[in-house]
């Protein structure tokens, strides 16, 4: 759980997350908005189906692989949030073709 | 693909941190053309994380500490150098080509020399429940604050060890944060052992610095001190830690929504290894360091490894660090400005070094903490537990590359980033031998996962298109 400072300056960016339209604000990676929106699992993982989060936020533990605007296998805490993005989350292994 | 990349390279720098962005800078100043491939959208590695655009205008949150990377990034700019940002370094030769993915697509280049910069990452904290939803390193929740000013909300609990620990703890506070407590987990006989380093601690720079901001956090915050067992628990997510301390046996439960996990920093070695750079266990560090030159040149000619990513030293060591790897570069064309640059590097590493071993013996993570046991999760990625590394090394499996063929423990994408050192300490631990003697993960490159599209859209010659067409 999360919260984003009173005040903030940047621009306000609008995506969705699973088809759920969410906020972020500019500068923002994907993970990072997405925990301050609240989700509660990015990704289940390919062996035991278990939900995970974004674990280090730095592009070493890979828990925040989602799928960004069709693309499996992205990491979240890499990729800056953009206006109308389609982020997924990412069900077990990444799906050839996605 | 970045437009504009040449074929050839003087310098190509991995990594924007404080490292990287000195190096780069001083190599490009002295007109070698000079590359820098960050990860990253913005420089500042991750101490220096979001230091162009961090949306905190009250720096005092941060501290001044912080800020002092607004100039390291400021000479960076101003120096010439092609900085490209959100590009991801997969792979790194002996003769120094490098294989580079940007936007989707990647390229081969080649550099006289390279300067690995890729600085560290923490030390895995493999205690169960480690891997549910609302557990995060302290690092992360400091990436949050730092490049998005988001902090944590609900019942909020640090633990572990480590000088980054207390500054997380200071930086939420300042940020209007609530913390519940800091579990610290370091143990009596670190304390104990750092005794002998203490003189030199007392003449250090970190003593002032370190003592005002644990007075402060103690101030505001319930610790708990002398922790020795930890344990996230929670169905769907985190819901309580249940810890354990010396003096009271029996474990007592808290009610949780974040619990950040921090005990420590280690060299980032994957680049590096993959190259075939000669590493050593790090009996004090409790780590695999690479075997560097005073200037940070590696076993491999022309490629040199400048900042925390050759041993943990700190930020601002970091940066100096860079300059002595650039200096040995620049010297070939500028022989004055290398000898002046390298002169001023040393004096300051020799006083940033004082008292680190203190550090390192005070805040040597306790062993339960590194090598876990039972069910508890060794390897994020492909969920082996600590159970089964231990059950296959009684069937005679001696080393970590052998317990990828049985479990596939470091396999998956991370590449062994966070189950490297705790595969390779409970094999040590089983078998009765050093860390040194049962060896790393053997690292090849792509060292970071690339797409077999973008592997096959790099542009060949003719020899390589022979080598694999039958006529």
């Amino acid at each position: 759980m999360f919260r984003r400072p009173r005040e903030d300056a940047r621009a306000l960016v609008r995506f969705t997350f699973d088809g759920a339209p969410l906020e972020a604000r500019e500068g923002d990676s994907v993970a990072a908005a997405l925990l301050a929106a609240g989700v509660t699992a990015c990704r289940t993982t390919p062996v035991s189906g278990a939900p995970r989060t974004p674990y280090c936020m730095m592009g070493v533990c890979f828990d925040c692989l989602v799928v960004v605007d069709g693309v499996g296998n992205r990491q979240a805490c890499l990729v800056p949030v953009r206006d109308g993005m389609a982020v997924e989350s990412q069900r077990g292994k990444r799906e050839l073709g996605a | 693909m970045s437009p504009g990349l040449r074929d050839e390279y003087d310098v190509a720098v991995i990594g924007a941190g404080p490292a990287g962005l000195a190096a780069a800078s001083l190599c490009a100043r002295a007109k070698l053309s000079t590359v820098l491939f960050d990860e990253q959208a913005a420089p500042g590695g991750q101490i220096y994380r979001g230091i162009t655009q961090s949306p905190l205008a009250d720096r005092s949150i941060l501290g001044a500490d912080y800020w002092a990377g607004e100039k390291i990034a400021r000479e960076f700019f101003a120096s010439g150098v092609q900085y490209v940002p959100r590009a991801t370094v997969w792979s790194v030769t002996a003769e120094r080509e490098i294989g580079v993915s940007t936007g989707g697509g990647s390229r081969l280049l080649q550099a006289k020399h390279v300067i690995i910069a890729t600085g560290a990452l923490e030390r895995p904290f493999p205690i169960p429940g480690w891997t549910l939803p609302g557990v995060m390193t302290a690092g992360a929740a400091q990436t949050l604050l730092k490049s998005s000013g988001i902090v944590p909300d609900g019942r909020t609990v640090l633990a572990g060890s480590g000088p980054l620990l207390w500054l997380l703890a200071w930086q939420l506070l300042n940020a209007g944060a609530t913390l519940d407590a800091i579990l610290d987990t370091t143990s009596r006989e670190s304390r104990a052992r750092a005794r002998t380093h203490l003189p030199s601690f007392l003449i250090s720079p970190y003593l002032l610095k370190g003592l005002k901001l644990l007075r402060s956090v103690r101030k505001r915050v319930r610790v708990v001190s002398d922790v020795t067992q930890l344990e996230a628990k929670g169905d769907a997510r985190v819901q309580s830690v249940a810890y354990a301390t010396a003096a009271q046996g029996a474990p007592v439960g808290m009610p949780v929504d974040n619990l950040l996990l921090h005990q420590g920093v280690v060299p980032n070695v994957n680049l590096a290894l993959s190259i075939g750079i000669e590493h050593r266990w790090d009996e004090e560090q409790l780590c695999f360091v690479p075997v560097l030159s005073p200037s940070g040149a590696t076993s491999v000619p022309g490629i040199y490894i400048a900042g925390d990513g050759g041993g943990i030293a700190g930020a601002q060591a970091a940066a100096w660090r860079g300059v002595m790897s650039a200096s040995d570069i620049v010297r070939a064309v500028n022989p004055e400005a290398a000898r002046r640059a390298a002169k001023a590097a040393r004096t300051t590493l020799e006083h940033f070094a004082r008292g680190r071993k203190f550090l390192d013996a005070y805040y040597r993570p306790a062993p339960q903490f590194r090598v876990p046991a039972g069910d508890t999760l060794a390897c994020r990625c492909e969920e082996v537990t600590a159970r089964q590394v231990i059950e296959t090394v009684a069937l005679g499996c001696p080393g970590p590359n052998q317990m990828k063929s049985f479990l596939r423990c470091g396999m998956g994408p991370c590449q062994g980033r966070l189950c490297g050192l705790t595969v390779t300490e409970l094999i040590a631990r089983e078998r009765g031998v050093s860390p040194q003697e049962v060896g790393y993960y053997r690292l090849r490159p792509p060292v970071k996962p690339i797409t077999v599209a973008e592997l096959a859209e790099l542009p060949k010659d003719d020899a390589a298109v022979k080598a694999v067409v039958r006529i």
